[in-house]
């Protein structure tokens, strides 16, 4: 089981959250882009063999979003959000 | 000259079975060859699970292609072939998916004769144990385009599903999620995973397919041109101007290393196993709003899957709250099966496109050919690799499967099947 770092309520079982998603590039202007890179917007996600950086929303806790690093291969948390150990 | 000594491949029947008992099993012939390694193939396939294994059979079996290698980096049906539930099912949601399935599906049952290996297949019904309504009408809409493609899929009343599963006696009137009704898919079956992967291996490798395990590749070589020209593994390159990626959960790992980006992310699945009981249920059950399902082995073990883990993973166990949750779950409907003592548990890395649908494709590198994206892969087998086998010979997608290549991504024309797995 993850322990969760959030910045509010420290490291929290992972029971209590919802995964969010891996963190993608910010959303670009569709007119200003290409097509290829508006596709590969919409559709591409981060998949590494390694850290990701993904969103949790703490859904059964204190309702705050937050972001960390965590590795695919060893669910080790990498960098958690400022302040937490 | 190099001289290829391709075994006959012996026919496993009642008589052979008396012949060798008579010399006491000492002399049956190895199921496959173990060959050393060419520097160079028409064709190399990375991964030897059960897409890959099939792919190079019916490369071989239908196009005549046999200077095939399959490679694995661990052991041959090792991977997700051995880490799954061997659920074998077409009640998918959409026009493009359900007629692949039904294909797969009646390619299964004809399998054992195919290859000449008991696959163990048992047609043995799924039903789904609806508690939703939001669920049923999903399933309600899945089985009017399913009746289009001759698939199965017919709802029963809880009674009747009680009658069929006496062991469901959760989900009354006081719980939660009471029982609404059931859906029952006939088609839907169970067979031996060890079985497919062997067999396969072993009709393939007696057509001419070399079958190397415990060769790493660590990345594809591109030609001058640009095209494929091999792959570089752990006992050096292998060139082929056609090369099948076949690894499930590591698909990008590698793609990366020509260049590509694919929509797709690695995500981890679990299942265990029970101790053996006598026979108790002899459906698939399916519990998609409870979030678990089960069948029992013919040795009798309860065979248990649930939800996958959240986030990415390349990870191969199993988290223990996932592993709570489904139990959890599963006694909410079966509490009987509380005296159940488990006895393995294992988990599978798999990959899964940004529409929940398989990716079958030549990619942007000429030459280089993917399969991913198959979650519940198992089912597939049969007609992926067909299908992969098609488009490996002919540069042209097979018709069952010509919705499913990357272009749909490029033209934002999905085949939305989130939401008919147990993907969330």
């Amino acid at each position: 089981m993850l322990l969760i770092p959030c910045p509010l309520c420290g490291k929290r079982s992972e029971s209590e959250f919802i995964h969010g998603g891996p963190v993608g590039a910010d959303r670009p202007d569709p007119n200003a882009v290409s097509d290829a890179e508006w596709v590969d917007y919409l559709t591409v996600a981060p998949n590494p063999l390694g850290p990701v950086q993904e969103k949790w929303w703490h859904a059964r806790g204190c309702g705050e979003w937050l972001t960390i690093w965590r590795d695919t291969r060893t669910h080790d948390i990498v960098e958690a959000p400022d302040g937490i150990k | 000259m190099m001289v290829n000594i391709i075994t006959i491949m012996q026919k496993y029947s009642a008589f052979s079975l008396a012949r060798n008992a008579l010399s006491g099993h000492r002399n049956w012939p190895l199921a496959w060859r173990s060959p050393p390694l060419k520097d160079r193939y028409d064709v190399v396939v990375i991964g030897a699970g059960g897409h890959g294994l099939a792919t190079a059979y019916y490369l071989a079996k239908e196009f005549g292609i046999t200077d095939v290698a399959v490679l694995e980096r661990g052991w041959l049906g090792g991977g997700n072939i051995a880490r799954n539930t061997v659920t074998i099912r077409s009640n998918y949601m959409r026009d493009e998916s359900i007629p692949f399935y039904v294909k797969s599906v009646a390619m299964y049952e004809g399998l054992t004769r195919e290859l000449n290996f008991n696959m163990m297949h048992s047609k043995r019904t799924m039903v789904d144990v609806v508690q939703t309504w939001p669920k049923l009408r999903e399933l309600r809409r899945r089985q009017l385009v399913m009746d289009i493609y001759g698939s199965t899929y017919e709802q029963i009343t809880t009674e009747e599903m009680r009658r069929r599963i006496p062991a469901l006696t959760g989900g009354g009137p006081e719980a939660r999620l009471p029982i609404i009704c059931g859906m029952v898919h006939t088609d839907a079956g169970v067979n031996r995973h060890d079985a497919v992967a062997w067999g396969y291996a072993r009709a393939a490798d007696a057509m001419g397919v070399e079958i190397h395990q415990q060769i790493v590749v660590q990345s594809l070589v591109r030609g001058a041109d640009g095209a494929i020209d091999g792959v570089e593994t752990s006992r050096g390159t292998v060139r082929a101007g056609k090369v099948v990626v076949a690894v499930s959960g590591h698909t990008t790992t590698l793609t990366e290393t020509a260049g590509l980006r694919l929509p797709l992310r690695t995500m981890n699945l679990t299942a265990f196993v029970s101790e053996p009981v006598q026979p108790l249920v002899d459906v698939i059950v399916n519990c998609p709003d409870s979030g678990f399902y089960f069948s029992q082995s013919d040795k009798g073990e309860m065979v248990i899957g649930g939800a996958p883990d959240m986030g990415q993973s390349f990870r191969r166990d199993i988290k223990q709250h996932v592993f709570e949750d489904t139990v959890t779950a599963m006694l909410s409907l079966f509490p009987s099966f509380k005296k159940l003592k488990l006895m393995r548990q294992w988990g599978g890395h798999l990959d899964i496109a940004h529409d929940a649908s398989p990716i079958m494709d030549q990619t942007e590198v000429p030459g280089l050919f993917v399969t991913a994206g198959w979650w519940g892969g198992y089912k597939a087998i049969p007609a992926g690799g067909l299908t992969l086998a098609h488009l490996v010979a002919k540069g042209e997608p097979h018709p069952l499967m010509d919705s499913f290549t990357l272009d749909r991504f490029r033209h934002l024309d999905f085949v939305m099947e989130a939401g008919t797995t147990t993907a969330r």
